[in-house]
C-alpha cells in the first residue's frame, strides 16, 4: 500500500510530461514553412530608425527597411538598394542616387526622393535627439544644422532634383558614404506615418507598432511581444521579393547566452547571436561544427589616463605594452576566439593595415621601466585597471594583472564598477586605466582613428596633438587616391601608437552557432547579416539525420 | 474585522510614500544617467534628449511632477524603450508573472503540504527524513542552478519538454513553473510538517482518534485547519515575493514577465521604469501582507474571538 502513495503521484507526473513530449521543435516547423528563428540578444529599445541605436535594433531594422546602397554580404562592397544606382562627381562631393521606381512603402505607395529629404531633416534635426545623427555630418551642413547654428533645411547638402532622384552633396570626398548609406540613421521613414502619430520630431509615438509601422524593406512587421518575440514577414511590396527565400523570421530577445546555446541544442533556434566561452571547445571538437567564428571589426583595449601617475610617463606606457603577452593571452584566457591586436584599427580594414610598432619583449619592457625611475618596479606608487563588472573583462584583468607583475615586479590593482558608473568614470576621466572596446561603424580605418581627435568625445585618454588632428580632420579627407588616403592614416597612426595613449590588446571576433539546414548567412568583417539572402532547407538536424 | 482592514489600510499609505520618495531620490543619486552610453553623446543631443524628458527641470519639481502623474495612474514614459510607457510595460509583463507565480505557488502547496503532513504523520521515521530531507536540499538549491539541471534533463537529454519561452510551445510553461516553486514547495513543506505536528500532539485529536474515526478523517477534518495556519501566513508573502524575485527563472527560461524590466531598469538607469516597478511591487507586498493576515485571522478561532470582542 505505501508503496503506492509514492508510485502513483510519480505516474501522474511522469504521465503529464509525456503528454507535452514530442512536439515540433522551432527548428522543424520553421524548416516546413520557411522561418528562422532567430537568437537576436536582447529586447530592442524600439524600431525607429532615428531614434535607437544598438545591436539588436540594428538586426530588425534592417530587415524591415533598407537603404539607398546595401552592403553585399560577402564582399561588403556597397550595392543597389532603393536606389537602383549612383553617380559620383569627380571631385567625389556629389552623389546622385536614382530611386528604382520599384521601390514601394509597405503600404503600396512608391518611395521618393522627398521621403529622404524629409527623413534626414528628422535625423538631423537638434529636438529628435538622434545618437546618431553624426553619421550625416559628411553632408554640407549638416553638422551646423543639428548644432542649431542654421535653421534651414534647405541649406543642408541634400535635394530631390525628381520625385526618383536625390542629389547629395558632402563636404570632402568621403570614400566611405555609401557605406553609411546602409546605416540605419540613414534610413528613409515614411512621412504620412508619422505626422499621423505625432510631430517630426517626436521620440514617443507609437508609430512603429504592429499595425502602424510603414516601412520598404523585405519584410514586415507582424507581431511584437515585448520581452518575447518580434515576428517578421515577407513583404509583398519588396521591389526585390522574388529573391527573398524565407517567410519570415522570429527573433527571441535572448539576453542569457548560456539558455540562448540550450536552445540551439535544443532545436528552439536556428541562429544564436553570441557562444558561451567555455563552450566553443566543445563545438569546435565537433566535426561538421555549428560554430562558426569571424574576424569583426572591433578592438579591444585600455585605455590610458596620460594625465595622472605613473602613466603619465610616456616609458611606463610602452613599458606596460612591451610587458603583455597577447599571443597567450589571446590563446588561453580567450580559447583562441580573439585575434592579438598592436594597434587599434583592426587589421585589413579595407585593405588598410595599422603599423605594428612593438611586440611582446619583457626585456625591453623592464629596461623601459627602469629609465622610467622604476627599477625592477622599485618605487612603483600603484596603478589600478577598472572595468565594468563582467566575467570576460575581469578574467583578462586579473591575466594582464599578472603578467605585469612577473615580467615588471610592479602591483596592479584591479576593481569592477557597475557599467553606468564605469561609463561615468571614463567619461570624467576618473581613472588610471580602463578596459574599453570599440566595434566600427562603417568599415574604414577613419572610424578608428577619429575617436583620438583633441578633446573628442570618445577620447578620454587626454592625448592631444594638431599635426594628428589636421592629417585626420584636414589632410585624409582630400587625398586623391586610397593609397596617399591610407599613407596619411598610418604616418597618424604611427604617431599616435608611438604616444600609446592606449595598450591595444585584442581584435574582437563574431561567433554564432547556425543551425546546418541555414544557407546564406555568410561570416564577415561587420557581422552583417542581410535576412533577405538566407535560404532553409528541411531535413537537416543538428544530430545527423533527421528525426 | 473590518475596523483591522481598514487600519492597515490606512499604515499602507505612508508606507508607499516613503518608498516612492526614497526610491526617487536614490536613483537620481547613482552615478550615471539614462542617456549615457559607451559611445559619447554629443552634447546638443543630450540636451534635447533631457528636454524632451523633462530632465532639464530642477529635482523637486521633477519630484512634484511625479507625485502628481501617479496620482493620476501614469508612471511616466520608458527611457529605455522610447516610446512605450512604463504602465504598458508592466501590463504586459505582469500577467505573465502572475501566472508563472500563480503556478509556481500550486505547485509548492501541492508537493509541500502533501510532503509535509506525511512527514508529520511519523515523525522521525524514514517517512519524515526523506521527504524532510529533499525539503532542506530544495531549500538550499538555488534557481539558477536547479533551473539549467531541469532543463539539462528533461529539456536536452530526454527532449520531453520545451527549454525557454512561455506559451509559444506546448508544455513549455511546465520547467519554469517547477523550478520557482520548488524552493517555496521546500519552505512550506517544512512549515506545514511543523505546523501538523503541534496539532496532531493536541487534546482534541486524541479525542478524535479515541473517538474511533478513521485516520484520514482525523487529519483532514481535524488537524489540516489548524495545521496549516502557518503556511496561510507564508502565502501572502510568498506570493509577492515570487512577483518581484521571479527575474532569475524569467532570464534562464527566456520569460516576458516584469522581473527581467525590474532589474534591467536599475542597470539602464530607467528612472521612470524603476520608480514604476517599485512602487507597483511594494503595493503588491503590502496588499497581500494584509490578505493573508485577514485569512490567518479568520482561520484561527483565537484571533476571530478578539475581533469580535473588539468590534
Amino acid at each position: 500500500m505505501r508503496l503506492f502513495r509514492f508510485i502513483l503521484p510519480a505516474c501522474v507526473i511522469a504521465g503529464m510530461l509525456t503528454a507535452c513530449a514530442g512536439g515540433e521543435s522551432n527548428v522543424e516547423s520553421g524548416n516546413r514553412d520557411g522561418f528562422l528563428h532567430y537568437g537576436n540578444g536582447a529586447e530592442p529599445q524600439g524600431l525607429d530608425p532615428h531614434v535607437v541605436t544598438g545591436v539588436p535594433e540594428n538586426h530588425i531594422i534592417r530587415a524591415l527597411f533598407e537603404g539607398l546602397a546595401v552592403k553585399n554580404p560577402i564582399t561588403l562592397e556597397p550595392e543597389p538598394g532603393v536606389a537602383e544606382r549612383w553617380d559620383i562627381s569627380e571631385d567625389g562631393r556629389v552623389y546622385t542616387f536614382y530611386i528604382n521606381p520599384e521601390a514601394k512603402w509597405s503600404n503600396g505607395e512608391p518611395m521618393t526622393a522627398s521621403d529622404y529629404v524629409w527623413s534626414w531633416n528628422r535625423a538631423l534635426h537638434p529636438d529628435t535627439g538622434s545618437l546618431y545623427a553624426y553619421m550625416l555630418y559628411p553632408i554640407v551642413n549638416s553638422e551646423a544644422y543639428s548644432k542649431r547654428e542654421i535653421t534651414d533645411f534647405d541649406q543642408v547638402g541634400v535635394k530631390a532634383l525628381d520625385d526618383l532622384t536625390l542629389q547629395v552633396t558632402l563636404n570632402a570626398p568621403t570614400p566611405y558614404f555609401l557605406q553609411l548609406m546602409d546605416h540605419y540613421s540613414s534610413f528613409a521613414v515614411h512621412p504620412e506615418t508619422l505626422l499621423k502619430h505625432g510631430k517630426m520630431t517626436e521620440r514617443f509615438t507609437p508609430w512603429t507598432r504592429v499595425g502602424n509601422i510603414v516601412s520598404n524593406g523585405a519584410f514586415t512587421l507582424d507581431e511584437w511581444s515585448l520581452n518575447r518575440r518580434i515576428i517578421i514577414k515577407k513583404s509583398e511590396h519588396y521591389w526585390d521579393r522574388d529573391n527573398v527565400a524565407l517567410n519570415g523570421v522570429y527573433f527571441y530577445p535572448t539576453e542569457n547566452v548560456v539558455s540562448e546555446e540550450r536552445m540551439f541544442r535544443a532545436e528552439q533556434l536556428h541562429y544564436t547571436q553570441v557562444v558561451p566561452l567555455d563552450k566553443i571547445p566543445e563545438y569546435r571538437k565537433q566535426g561538421n561544427t555549428s560554430y562558426v567564428q569571424a574576424a569583426y571589426l572591433g578592438t579591444y583595449y585600455y585605455l590610458i589616463n596620460t594625465d595622472r601617475p605613473p602613466v603619465d610617463n610616456v616609458m611606463v606606457r610602452r613599458a606596460l605594452s612591451y610587458a603583455l603577452d597577447r599571443d597567450t593571452l589571446t590563446r588561453t584566457v580567450l580559447q583562441e576566439t580573439a585575434i592579438p591586436a598592436y594597434s587599434i584599427t583592426p587589421p585589413n580594414t579595407l585593405g588598410y593595415n595599422p603599423p605594428k610598432l612593438f611586440d611582446y619583449d619583457p626585456a625591453k619592457a623592464r629596461e623601459l621601466l627602469a629609465e622610467a625611475g622604476y627599477p625592477n618596479g622599485e618605487g612603483w606608487p600603484g596603478l589600478e585597471i577598472i572595468y565594468n563588472t563582467q566575467e570576460a573583462h575581469r578574467k583578462i584583468a586579473v591575466a594582464v594583472q599578472q603578467m605585469w607583475k612577473k615580467e615588471l615586479n610592479i602591483d596592479i590593482t584591479i576593481s569592477n564598477q557597475e557599467w553606468k558608473v564605469y561609463l561615468n568614470s571614463v567619461s570624467q576621466r576618473d581613472f588610471q586605466v580602463a578596459r574599453r572596446g570599440w566595434i566600427g561603424d562603417y568599415v574604414d580605418a577613419n572610424n578608428f582613428l577619429d575617436l583620438f581627435i583633441t578633446d573628442g568625445g570618445n577620447n578620454n585618454t587626454g592625448y592631444a596633438s594638431d599635426e594628428f588632428d589636421d592629417i585626420i580632420l584636414n589632410l585624409a579627407p582630400r587625398a586623391k587616391t586610397r593609397d596617399e588616403r591610407y599613407g596619411l592614416f598610418y604616418k597618424a597612426e604611427t604617431m599616435m601608437m608611438n604616444e600609446m595613449p592606449i595598450i591595444p590588446i585584442y581584435t574582437y571576433t563574431s561567433k554564432h552557432l547556425v543551425h546546418p539546414s541555414v544557407e546564406g548567412i555568410h561570416p564577415n568583417l561587420m557581422d552583417s547579416l542581410n535576412l533577405k539572402y538566407v535560404k532553409l532547407h528541411a531535413g537537416r538536424s543538428l544530430y545527423g539525420e533527421a528525426n | 474585522m473590518l475596523k483591522f482592514i481598514f487600519w492597515r489600510l490606512l499604515q499602507a499609505i505612508p508606507v508607499i510614500f516613503v518608498v516612492i520618495t526614497a526610491t526617487f531620490f536614490l536613483v537620481r543619486s547613482a552615478p550615471g544617467g539614462p542617456f549615457d552610453s559607451e559611445k559619447a553623446v554629443l552634447p546638443e543631443v543630450k540636451r534635447a534628449l533631457e528636454a524632451q524628458y523633462k530632465l532639464d527641470l530642477p529635482l523637486h519639481e521633477q519630484y512634484l511632477a511625479y507625485l502628481g502623474d501617479l496620482t493620476n495612474g501614469d508612471l511616466g514614459p520608458s527611457f529605455k524603450y522610447p516610446g512605450r510607457s512604463v504602465n504598458e510595460i508592466l501590463g504586459s509583463g505582469l500577467p505573465v508573472t502572475a501566472e508563472l507565480g500563480l503556478y509556481a505557488l500550486s505547485f509548492a502547496l501541492l508537493i509541500g503540504v502533501l510532503a509535509g503532513v506525511f512527514a508529520a504523520l511519523r515523525p522521525n521515521t524514514r517517512q519524515d527524513y526523506i521527504p524532510m530531507g529533499m525539503a532542506m536540499i530544495g531549500i538550499c538549491m538555488p534557481s539558477f542552478l536547479l533551473g539549467p539541471l531541469l532543463v539539462l534533463i528533461f529539456g536536452i537529454y530526454l527532449d520531453w519538454l520545451p527549454i525557454a519561452g512561455w506559451g509559444d510551445l506546448p508544455g513549455d510553461k511546465i520547467l519554469p513553473s517547477v523550478t520557482l516553486g520548488s524552493a517555496y514547495a521546500a519552505y512550506i513543506a517544512r512549515l506545514s510538517r511543523a505546523g501538523m505536528l503541534e496539532i496532531l500532539s493536541q487534546d482534541y485529536i486524541r479525542t478524535a482518534r479515541a473517538k474511533g474515526l478513521p485516520e484520514w478523517r482525523v487529519v483532514i477534518q481535524h488537524a489540516l485547519r489548524g495545521g496549516l495556519i502557518p503556511v496561510i501566513a507564508f502565502l501572502g508573502p510568498a506570493f509577492a515575493g515570487l512577483l518581484a524575485g521571479s527575474f532569475v527563472v524569467e532570464t534562464i527560461f527566456q520569460i516576458p514577465g516584469l522581473g527581467r524590466f525590474y532589474v534591467q531598469a536599475a542597470f539602464n538607469r530607467d528612472y521612470t521604469m524603476i520608480l514604476g516597478t517599485t512602487v507597483f511591487l511594494s503595493t503588491l507586498i503590502v496588499f497581500f501582507n494584509l490578505i493573508s493576515d485577514v485569512i490567518a485571522a479568520w482561520l484561527n478561532p483565537r484571533l476571530r474571538a478578539q475581533f469580535k470582542g473588539s468590534a
